[in-house]
């Protein structure tokens, strides 16, 4: 089985920092977009498995990605997960209208992320 | 017949008048009047039936049959009307105090002085004569009673001379006994109404005598006269040779008279008590006419049948009826009777005269007087109420005198009937001008006087020209060739107009040019503005009763005691007293303050407050009642020492509108309150909503900037305590990162409560003298690295010698960090960026301006980004760095130092961001300025200029 591919898309050096270590330390394949711009780009050089999207960003925002994203049919098997500061309801109801498969709310718990990032994958926990 | 017992029973019977009106005048005094009711009312207008209703009628119908009916037609046709006409005339007046004809046509034309006496001229010539128709019938009768020689020096004329002279002392007594011409004369309305039912009795017993008595009914009479053929002609209308404008002509004339003849002005309009007495006297009146009428015929049948063969005058079958058959005391009743018709005429006749010839012949010209000194005013004001009174009193006798006289020189010849027709034609040249004046607003004195003017002039060519054809006055070429030979000047037949009774032919040219020039002057120039006020008045008497007092016609600033005087001068102390309490209860807030323990406002104290103009107005109403609306005016304004002014006209324009523009201004005026009151709930409660919704706003963008490093510090905490087996290296990475963002999140803690301590007013200042450019240098000092890190050219301009701020310097250093910081995150990181901090005083302040070529602000944002967390508008996109509220933190700070702060700035161009900080004026006192006033902010500066000056010269001596 391929090495799952993943996307970490964040404005915060130090929140890239982490993520970048945690998703390497299990083995999985990591690309980093530290916005908006560069993420729509990476998606379009690479059919990502997950994506850990960040929404407040300067130039384009995450829900604009994803947005853009689910119109890619030759992106369909691309994964989702929202991490953001933005923890209202309302908030995670646009993520999930947005297109997105998770919304996980800042700051998280890095267990509980692996463990849904693992889910989603479809690998076993 | 003895003369003793005639002259016996005529003093006799005026005796009894005098008895009449002495009681009523008691009872009156006693608040229990005879007069106040329609009965008396619809009796006293049977002044209407004098001497030539009497004699006349009979005389009349002898000639010409049905004919002598006209003139109580036109009455008795019109008495349905009068509940509109006649109510409409009687309400204006005692609004108006108007106690004439002359006064009424006076006062709706703008209040003409000239008018009035021009009424009073044609009312004079014109009624004289009829007067003298009354003394004629006396003299006449007398006559006829005692058989004695109609001459002048004769038994006849003497008891017709002493019978006018009784007559003026009744008048006089009973007549004329106040100034005030509006007061009722209950007396003389008894008596007026007792001898209506007198010349009634009188001539019913007469009629059933001789319909009964001398005939066998009806029946006989009118049989008898049949088989007479030049009685039998009288039965039908045309028989008679009446044509049918004769008809028209005396339906009009008499319709006029009932209305506008001064005596029926003065018993109907005057003394009216109440108006709804109008409704019974409406059909009373008409009947007592009918009642009075049924034996006419029957009379006039039985003398021409009876005493044809005697040659006397049908005027006289009244009285030679009875005396011829023998019935001497019946002639005797019957002769009182006429005696009755005739003094009660010559009675209210000469009233109504005198008071108009008083009032608008001879005040005007006194009123006109100045008073010689202020000082003399009030005893020249009492000497004029003295003279109406007296000039009144002898009006009464140079009436009675001219009438006597006219009878003396003229009347003798006239046939009764006659002179009263001429009368009545006389009097109806008033119809346009008070018709026009009842109803249509846009008659003018223009109009009326010169209509009048000229319908009188040509009643006079027409109407009294030819009776004074004769030996010894004019000759007879003047009726046949005309006037100085030309044909279409002749009295009978004016302009060649032909084929008419003189009656007809008078009245149809003087009411051609009368109307003609009444309508066509009223409508060639506008009224004035006292035209347009009264015409307001008068037409619209009904809709608006009291309107009219509460607008104020007269302007200035008159004394009140001169005010007082004039009304104490004609009014007397009693009367006066009474009106301005009358006047108090009704405008409360019109009359000056009473003084101390005084109940009764203002009536004796000589406080010199100005008069309101309410009762100015209210006392020309008052005077108005003693010498008529010109003279009250003239007065008025004389004491007022102005005219009524242009005021008056925008008045008298806008007060059709205004009350309904008030109405509709106070529900306006409402309405608006409300929807002020509801706006401003509004307003608050959608303040409160934004307020609310703000809080939530900053309380969340507060939560999700801490969010941020809280996320980082619990991801790599975690990964620490998962990874234990980390290299150190890393391990030491990750614990440092954590220190910064557990700082960075103590940063913005403080920040926070810092904005809080400014939003709530706690944050103090700590003032001491800072050097500003010792700051700047500290302030690029603290962001020195960041400026490295960017490659970013410095520029520096702070003059050395800049005065000393009085500032808290942490705080400021706090702004220029804040506002260095955001420039240097604006800039490009490519090396290009430039910074310049500049700093320059003013007259009293301090500019500051920090300036970078970075990203630049859009206009729209400007305004925008001191608000704290500006991009929480911006949900989810946000400013590079930085917490969002460094901005709004700088501005409290500047503001609580009395500053200000604002960018320049545009897209791709750089930012210039301005502080301006007050070099005096640093109050120590805590001012919470937000949205303050800017214009009292440069007030104040501009006020501190030159303690500015005064200080910048000390400080750059030291």
């Amino acid at each position: 089985m391929k090495t799952p591919h993943i996307l970490i898309v964040d404005d915060e050096p130090n929140i890239v920092m982490s993520l970048e270590f945690l998703m390497r330390k299990n083995g999985f394949q990591v690309g980093i977009a530290r916005n908006g711009t560069e993420a729509l780009a990476a998606i379009d050089q690479t059919p990502y498995d997950l994506i850990l999207l960040d929404i407040m960003m300067p130039d384009v925002d995450g829900l604009q990605v994803c947005r853009q994203l689910r119109q890619r049919p030759d992106r369909a098997g691309t994964k989702v997960i929202f991490l953001s500061a933005k923890s209202r309801e309302a908030d995670m109801q646009k993520g999930y209208e947005a297109g997105a498969d998770l919304y996980i709310p800042k700051p998280f718990s890095t267990r509980q992320l692996m463990e849904k990032v693992r889910e989603l994958l479809g690998l076993a926990a | 017949m003895s003369k003793l017992l005639v002259i016996g029973f005529s003093f006799g019977y005026l005796a009894l008048l005098f008895g009449v009106a002495y009681a009523a005048e008691r009872r009156s005094a006693a608040r229990k009047s005879l007069v106040s009711n329609p009965y008396v009312y619809a009796l006293s207008m049977a002044v209407y039936c004098t001497a030539w209703t009497y004699y006349g009628s009979v005389g009349r119908a002898a000639h010409y049959g049905l004919e002598f009916v006209g003139i109580y037609l036109g009455p008795t046709l019109l008495a349905p009307a009068w509940w509109l006409v006649l109510r409409k005339i009687i309400r204006v007046c005692r609004q108006q105090r108007l106690t004439s004809i002359a006064d009424f046509i006076s006062a709706r034309y703008g209040k003409s002085a000239a008018l009035g006496a021009l009424v009073t001229v044609v009312c004079v010539l014109g009624i004289v004569p009829y007067i003298a128709l009354q003394i004629k019938a006396i003299a006449a009768s007398f006559v006829t009673l005692t058989g004695s020689a109609a001459g002048v020096g004769g038994p006849a004329a003497t008891t017709a001379l002493y019978t006018t002279g009784a007559l003026a002392v009744f008048t006089i007594l009973f007549g004329v006994r106040s100034v005030e011409a509006t007061e009722r004369h209950e007396g003389i309305v008894l008596a007026v109404a007792v001898e209506s039912v007198l010349k009634l009795v009188a001539f019913l017993v007469l009629g059933v005598f001789v319909t009964f008595g001398l005939f066998h009914g009806f029946g006989d009479v009118f049989d008898q006269a049949a088989a007479v053929p030049a009685l039998r002609q009288l039965f039908t209308l045309r028989g008679a040779g009446v044509g049918g404008a004769e008809w028209l002509t005396l339906l009009v004339l008499s319709m006029s008279a009932i209305l506008l003849l001064p005596r029926q002005f003065q018993v109907a309009v005057v003394e009216n008590v109440d108006e709804n007495h109008l409704r019974k006297a409406m059909w009373l009146f008409p009947l007592y006419l009918i009642v009075i009428n049924l034996f006419v015929l029957p009379v006039a049948f039985g003398g021409m049948l009876k005493l044809s063969g005697l040659g006397l005058d049908a005027d006289t079958y009244v009285l030679a009826l009875p005396l011829a058959t023998g019935h001497a005391g019946l002639a005797l009743f019957t002769y009182l009777g006429g005696l009755s018709a005739a003094s009660s005429m010559i009675i209210v006749e000469t009233i109504a005269l005198s008071v108009m010839m008083s009032n608008h012949l001879l005040m005007p010209l006194l009123v006109r007087v100045p008073s010689a000194r202020p000082e003399g005013q009030t005893r020249w004001f009492a000497y004029l109420g003295r003279v109406a009174l007296e000039s009144r009193r002898l009006a009464v006798v140079l009436v009675l005198l001219l009438a006597y006289g006219y009878y003396a020189e003229v009347g003798r010849t006239l046939p009764l009937v006659n002179t009263g027709l001429v009368s009545f034609a006389a009097v109806a040249q008033f119809v346009p001008a008070v018709l026009g004046g009842l109803y249509w607003k846009g008659g003018t004195r223009r109009g009326a006087t010169a209509g009048l003017l000229v319908g009188f002039g040509i009643w006079f060519f027409t109407l009294v020209l030819p009776t004074l054809v004769g030996p010894g006055r004019l000759p007879e070429s003047v009726l046949t060739a005309g006037v100085g030979g030309l044909a279409w000047l002749r009295p009978s037949a004016l302009f060649g107009l032909e084929g008419l009774d003189s009656l007809s032919h008078g009245l149809f040219w003087s009411w051609f040019f009368n109307i003609g020039l009444y309508v066509g002057l009223s409508l060639a120039g506008p009224p004035t503005a006292l035209e347009l006020r009264q015409a307001d008045v008068f037409v619209d008497v009904f809709t608006r009763r009291s309107l009219a007092e509460e607008v104020a016609g007269w302007q200035g600033r008159t004394p009140f005691p001169d005010v007082r005087a004039l009304l104490l001068g004609f009014l007397g102390k009693k009367r006066t007293n009474q009106a301005l309490r009358t006047f108090a209860t009704r405008f409360p807030d019109a009359l000056p303050p009473p003084p101390e323990g005084e109940a009764t406002p203002s009536l004796s104290h000589t406080v010199t407050v100005p008069a309101d103009p309410r009762l100015l107005t209210y006392a020309e109403k008052l005077l108005a009642g003693s010498l008529g609306p010109a003279s009250a005016r003239m007065l008025v304004a004389s004491v007022a020492g102005a005219e009524q002014i242009s005021y008056d006209s925008v008045v008298g324009i806008l007060r059709e509108s205004q009350q309904l523009l008030e109405a509709n201004r106070q529900l306006q005026k409402q309405s608006r309150q409300l929807q002020r009151l509801t706006d401003e709930l509004r307003a608050a409660y959608d303040q409160l909503q934004a307020l609310d919704h703000r809080k939530d706003e900053f309380l969340y963008t507060v939560t999700h900037e801490l969010r941020t490093p809280l996320t980082s510090i619990r991801a790599l905490a975690e990964i620490l305590a998962d990874n234990p087996d980390l290299e150190a290296e890393e391990q030491q990475r990750f614990q440092l990162t954590i220190g910064r963002e557990a700082e960075r999140l103590t940063r913005l803690i403080s920040l926070v409560l810092d904005l809080e301590k400014f939003e709530s007013g706690q944050a103090t200042l700590d003032r001491a003298p800072v050097p500003v450019a010792e700051l700047v240098a500290e302030a690029l000092d603290a962001v020195g690295q960041l400026l490295r890190d960017k490659h970013i050219t410095l520029h520096v301009d702070i003059p050395a010698d800049l005065p000393t701020l009085h500032a808290d310097r942490d705080r400021l250093m706090q702004v220029l960090v804040n506002l260095l910081s955001n420039a240097i995150k604006a800039c490009r990181p490519d090396g290009q960026g430039r910074i310049a901090v500049l700093a320059w005083p003013t007259a009293d302040v301090l500019l500051l301006c920090v300036e970078d070529n970075g990203r630049g602000i859009s206009p729209a944002a400007q305004h925008l980004i001191f608000d704290k967390f500006y991009q929480a508008q911006h949900q989810t996109t946000r400013k590079p760095e930085g917490t969002g509220l460094g901005l709004a933190i700088t501005r409290k700070i500047v503001e609580l130092h009395h500053g200000r702060i604002w960018v320049e700035s545009s897209l791709e161009q750089g930012a210039r961001f301005f502080i301006e900080l007050p070099l005096v004026g640093n109050e120590p006192e805590e001012r919470h300025e937000d949205e303050h006033d800017e214009t009292e902010r440069h007030a104040e500066r501009s006020r501190s200029i030159s303690t500015a000056v005064v200080i910048n010269a000390d400080s750059t001596k030291r």
